[in-house]
């Protein structure tokens, strides 16, 4: 449990006494996410999240997010935005990092900086198709974390290996997931 | 009277590979006003010894035994319960569930994916490598079962990919003693399940990476690399005839390292603290697991590379027989500390049941105890509460 003194920001009674309330309500612990997109020119495309479903009803972000995404100029692209594979970094890092607060906070140890680099590697002739056997996505993705924190080394590694287990975007990518992409 | 759809030690006789032993060494074989005598105390039990063991102590326990006699039904009734059995029914006032947790193979759903040309079995249906078709088998799970069999198998000399999620690692011997030693004497196989921060994952715990032999070797995931086992993450889908491994093995094995540093770290810290140091060696960390810079993440299927798939993913109590409302959407019984959800109504046997030892022979005493002291309780205040005594007896439906 947290220790009085310990402030990392997150409220971690209110998410435990979600996790009880939902233990009792599992249909409620039931949520979906969504993001429209939209084409703008080439390869640039703007994409906002606002409303989700969960604990049985709608909800909304305080204010609406976009996000730009488009490639390098090196794909002779305009550059107005991250590439959509960077975009999966930062939802890895940003997820990772959260995940840290949360159990630093829960058990009791002050941060007082947490970074993350993030290195994915690809090698593209998958996705310009030149060798079919060479995949499209990342083959390797490194994170390295530097973690400043009233803590010892084996328990700021036990903070991170815990958020990997913890984490949503961490298992999206490392476990396969049912996509489904129509057209209507 | 206690219960047995077949002989004494029924599920050590039928439903256990031939070269299973026992994963405690022989000295903790304790049962009340019973143990291990033999010259080995520091041996592991074949079958054929826990067969004997168990059934010897059936009858200096003068245990009432009934064999043979399968219960199909557990019903309530005003009074108490309605047992039915294939050879004829009875009433009781109180019934003790000691059926065990292990009682299915817990497959999981995506083993319909699999395509027909590959074998499956589950752990228990495995007997020896001879069942296996010649060529490359996939173990599912790391477990004391899973790691168990790999090595078996790939003694045969098969091809074993073992596909590893979330496991305890523990090393057999730490500091010239054997770790189960430790769990016993620093207190930890004590601990009370009303004392565990977090119960439900303390019951959920996978078995230890442990395997009981006269060498008292460690089996964990270095030791299979080391004999050429390929180590693989979680089995997460099966798509097209491919199985697909989940990317996160090398956060498993971080936790499995970081956690098994945890309880060496508790294991000192007691052997300090008791002055028991100079009993013991002296004190050392074990090599963090190794895995090549990069595992598999999926296997064709049908190449023909694996022939067989092994199911090592956990086992899950059958209460099919049981009509009483006690259990629960994810198909565990409802209990506290033994004590089930209606009234007169026990269990035995089941993880962390009352303590952290209770799955293991030596745990059955301790617990047996404090829920024998409930039922007699029960039993003294509904008879007091009751005008008309009718005649109460336990039930037990016993198979390990």
């Amino acid at each position: 449990m947290a220790e009085s003194s310990v402030n990392n920001g997150v409220n971690v009674g209110a998410l435990l006494a979600a996790r009880e309330a939902l233990r009792s309500a599992p249909q409620a612990a039931r949520f979906t996410w969504r993001a429209s997109c939209k084409w703008q020119n080439g390869t640039h495309s703007h994409t906002k999240v606002q409303g989700f479903h969960g604990l049985g009803e709608e909800q909304k972000h305080k204010t609406e997010f976009s996000f730009e995404a488009d490639h390098p100029e090196v794909f002779a692209s305009e550059d107005l935005g991250a590439t959509p594979v960077e975009h999966v970094l930062v939802a890895l890092a940003s997820c990772l990092t959260a995940g840290v607060a949360a159990v630093a906070q829960n058990r009791g140890i002050q941060l007082r900086s947490v970074e993350a680099k993030l290195e994915g590697s690809m090698d593209i002739q998958g996705i310009l198709g030149i060798d079919s056997d060479v995949r499209n996505g990342y083959d390797d993705i490194k994170v390295t974390f530097h973690i400043d924190a009233d803590a010892s080394k084996k328990e700021i590694e036990a903070i991170v290996a815990q958020s990997q287990k913890r984490s949503a975007v961490y298992d999206i990518i490392t476990n396969p997931t049912n996509v489904s992409v129509e057209v209507v | 009277m206690v219960l047995e759809r077949g002989e004494v030690a029924n599920s050590w006789r039928r439903e256990r590979w031939d070269s299973l032993r026992l994963l405690t060494p022989n000295w903790q074989s304790r049962l009340p006003g019973y143990r291990y005598e033999g010259a080995d105390p520091d041996g592991f039990m074949t079958m054929t010894d826990v067969i004997a063991f168990v059934s010897r102590f059936a009858v200096v326990a003068a245990a009432p035994v009934r064999t043979h006699t399968t219960v199909t039904s557990v019903r309530q009734t005003g009074e108490g319960y309605d047992v039915t059995t294939d050879k004829g029914d009875l009433r009781c006032r109180t019934v003790v569930l000691a059926s065990g947790a292990c009682n299915l193979a817990n497959v999981p759903s995506l083993r319909q994916d699999v395509p027909t040309s590959v074998e499956c079995l589950s752990a228990l249906d495995y007997r020896n490598p001879g069942q296996l078709p010649e060529g490359g088998v996939l173990i599912v799970g790391a477990s004391a079962t899973g790691v168990q069999l790999a090595d078996e198998i790939h003694r045969s000399g098969r091809e074993v990919t073992l596909s590893v999620g979330e496991h305890v690692r523990l090393p057999r011997t730490y500091r010239d003693r054997d770790v189960l030693w430790w769990m016993d004497a620093s207190g930890i196989w004590n601990q009370r399940y009303d004392e565990i921060d977090d119960l439900t994952r303390a019951r959920r715990l996978p078995s230890p990476q442990l395997v009981g032999t006269p060498e008292r070797t460690a089996l964990d995931l270095n030791a299979l690399t080391a004999a050429g086992v390929e180590i693989v993450g979680r089995l997460a889908a099966v798509r097209d005839g491919r199985a697909l491994f989940s990317g996160g093995l090398r956060n498993q094995v971080a936790l499995a390292d970081l956690k098994m540093a945890r309880l060496l770290d508790t294991f000192d810290d007691w052997a300090r603290r008791h002055t028991r140091d100079a009993d013991v060696g002296p004190p050392g960390r074990f090599e963090p697991t190794r895995l090549p810079a990069s595992s598999r993440l999926d296997l064709d299927l049908r190449s023909g590379e694996i022939r067989s798939i092994i199911w090592a993913t956990g086992f899950r109590p059958d209460y099919s027989w049981l009509d009483v409302p006690v259990v629960d959407r994810k198909g565990q019984l409802r209990h506290d500390g033994g004590v089930v959800d209606a009234p007169g109504l026990y269990a035995i046997g089941l993880p962390v049941l009352r303590r952290r030892k209770s799955t293991f022979i030596h745990g059955a005493e301790d617990d047996a105890r404090d829920l024998i002291d409930h039922l007699a309780c029960y039993l003294a205040n509904t008879s007091a509460r009751r005008s008309a005594a009718t005649s109460g007896y336990a039930s037990e439906r016993q198979s390990s």
